[in-house]
C-alpha cells in the first residue's frame, strides 16, 4: 500500500489505461518522480491541453483543435470536395492519407452498427452525413468501413440510404492483403479477389 | 447436458488440443490485434476462445473467425480461454453477408443463441438448427417464415416449446375460434380460461394452426406455406413477445430487424 497520497492518485490514474496493471502504474509514476520538474509539467500540460483543446470538426468530425474548426482537411480548398470517404474512426484517415492517392475529404462516423449492442445509425454519425450530402454537391461516396461483418453491415445500410440521392456510391476494393498465403484465405476474401481481378 | 471439455472429446487429437465445428456467434475486440470470439459448437455447446492476432492484415485465422462464419476450428486450452491455433472455412454463408437485411435476420439468431444458452451446455440438435436456419436464409427470400420456424424449434430445443393443442390451464382441447397466448404459461388458452390471465395475447385460427404446422414440420414444408402480411404480423408479434417474457428483457438485434423493417 502506497502511504503518500499523490503517488497513490497517479498509479491509480495510470492503472485505468489500457494494458497498464498495477505494477506498471507503480513503475511509470516512481519513474516521472525521478524526471526533471519541467519533463513532468510537459506530461500534465499535454493531458490538459488534450480535453481542453480537442475537439470535433463540425463538417467532418474528425479530431481537430478547437480554435481550428473546420479540420484543415475540411479548409483544404485544394482538396476534392465533392469526394467523401466515410470512414469508422479519425484513426482510419491517418493510413489513407499516407497512400497519397486520395485527394478529397472525408467523414467520420465514429462507431460501426452492432445491432446485438444496440448500436444503431442514430448513434453514429450517419444524420450528419445525409444533412452534407444534401446541402452540397457531393458526386462521390465512397464507402471505407472495415471489410469485416460490422463494416459491411454498416456500408450496406449507407448504401440504402444514400442511394435515393443518387449520388455515385463506391467502396474500398477488397481481396487479398500483401503478405497473405493463398492457402489460409476465407472464401469470401478469395472470391471477392478473384471478381476483382485485375489486367496484368 | 453439461460437457465436460476435459474429460470427452471425439475428435481430439491430442491432450491439449482438440478439434470441433464451430459457427462463430460473436466477437469483442480483446487488444490491437486479438478478439475474443464466442462460438457455438456441436460438441461443448456455447465457448469462448481467443483468436490471437486475427486483426493483423494477412492473419491465417483473419475471415476464417468472422461472425456468421460455419468454420473447423482446431483449439489449445488455455488458462483463461481456449485459443484457436487454426481455422477453416466450411461455409461462410456469403449470400447472406450480401444482403443488410439476410446479414440482420442471421446476427438476430446467432443473438438468440448467446442470449439463451450457457457456456459448455451441449445441444447438437440446436447446433443443426442453426446451421439449417443461416444454410435457409443464403436460399430464400421470405426470411420471415424462416426466423419463426427457427424461433419454435428453437424453443423446443431448450425447452419451451409452448403448448399449442390444448388449453395449459384446463387441458380441454382447442376450439376453431380465437384462442389466447399465455407467455406465463408456455401455451394457448381456451376462451374459458383466458379470463382468469392478466393480458393474455389474442391467437387467430390461422396462426394456431400455421404454429401447429410449424413445429411438426421441416423446412420444406414450413417455407411451402403462403401467409398474408396481417398474419406474419402476427404470428411475429407472438413469438417475439413469448421470447422477450422468457428473456425478461428486449432482444436488441430483434430491435434492429423492427427498425429495417419500416424504413
Amino acid at each position: 500500500m502506497v502511504s503518500c497520497e499523490p503517488i497513490a492518485r497517479l498509479i491509480e490514474a495510470f492503472n485505468k489505461l489500457p494494458g497498464i496493471g498495477p505494477k506498471s502504474a507503480q513503475r511509470l509514476v516512481y519513474y516521472l518522480l525521478r524526471r526533471p520538474d519541467e519533463e513532468a509539467q510537459t506530461l500534465a500540460d499535454a493531458l490538459v491541453a488534450l480535453k481542453e483543446k480537442i475537439g470535433l470538426c463540425s463538417v467532418c468530425f474528425n479530431i481537430t483543435t478547437t480554435d481550428c474548426d473546420p479540420c484543415p482537411i475540411c479548409q483544404d480548398e485544394e482538396r476534392d470536395h465533392s469526394k467523401i470517404c466515410v470512414v469508422e474512426r479519425p484513426s482510419d484517415i491517418l493510413p489513407l492519407e499516407r497512400t497519397g492517392k486520395y485527394k478529397g475529404v472525408y467523414h467520420v462516423l465514429h462507431g460501426v452498427v452492432r445491432p446485438a449492442q444496440g448500436i444503431g445509425p442514430e448513434e453514429l454519425k450517419t444524420k450528419e452525413l445525409l444533412s452534407r450530402l444534401k446541402n452540397n454537391s457531393v458526386t462521390e461516396i465512397i464507402l471505407a468501413t472495415n471489410p469485416n461483418l460490422e463494416g459491411e453491415t454498416t456500408a450496406m445500410y449507407l448504401r440504402r440510404i444514400i442511394l435515393p440521392l443518387g449520388i455515385h456510391i463506391t467502396r474500398l476494393a477488397r481481396g487479398l492483403p500483401f503478405g497473405a498465403d493463398l492457402e489460409y484465405a476465407d472464401d469470401m476474401t478469395l472470391g471477392q479477389a478473384l471478381e476483382s481481378r485485375q489486367e496484368f | 447436458m453439461k460437457a465436460d471439455r476435459n474429460s470427452k472429446k471425439p475428435f481430439m487429437s491430442t491432450a491439449r488440443n482438440y478439434q470441433t465445428q464451430a459457427v462463430i456467434i460473436k466477437q469483442i475486440k480483446f487488444s490491437e490485434v486479438d478478439k475474443i470470439l464466442i462460438i457455438y459448437t456441436p460438441e461443448f455447446g456455447k465457448l469462448k476462445a481467443i483468436a490471437k492476432g486475427a486483426y493483423r492484415p494477412g492473419s491465417k485465422l483473419g475471415g476464417n473467425v468472422e461472425p456468421l462464419t460455419h468454420s473447423l476450428m482446431m483449439l489449445a486450452r488455455g488458462r483463461n480461454f481456449d485459443i484457436v491455433t487454426q481455422s477453416q472455412t466450411i461455409d461462410g454463408f456469403i449470400a447472406l453477408k450480401n444482403d443488410l437485411w439476410h446479414t440482420s435476420c442471421g446476427l438476430y439468431i446467432v443473438d438468440l443463441i448467446d442470449s439463451f444458452t450457457v457456456e459448455n451446455d451441449r445441444n447438437p440438435p440446436l447446433f443443426n438448427l442453426l446451421i439449417n436456419a443461416l444454410h435457409h436464409l443464403c436460399q430464400t427470400d421470405d426470411s420471415e417464415i424462416i426466423l419463426r420456424y427457427f424461433e419454435l424449434h428453437f424453443l423446443h430445443h431448450l425447452g419451451y416449446q409452448p403448448q399449442l393443442h390444448q388449453c395449459v390451464a384446463c387441458n380441454s382441447p382447442l376450439m376453431p375460434v380465437v384462442n389466447f397466448f399465455s407467455f406465463n404459461q408456455g401455451g394457448i388458452l381456451c376462451p374459458n380460461c383466458s379470463n382468469k390471465e392478466a393480458a393474455p395475447y389474442p391467437l387467430s385460427v390461422d396462426a394456431l394452426k400455421i404454429l401447429r404446422l410449424w413445429q411438426n414440420s421441416d423446412y420444406a414444408t414450413a417455407r411451402r406455406v403462403k401467409i398474408k402480411p396481417k398474419l406474419s404480423s402476427q404470428l411475429r408479434q407472438v413469438m417475439q413477445n413469448y421470447i422477450k417474457y422468457l428473456l425478461q428483457r428486449e432482444v436488441k438485434s430483434m430491435i434492429w430487424l423492427q427498425k429495417l423493417r419500416e424504413s
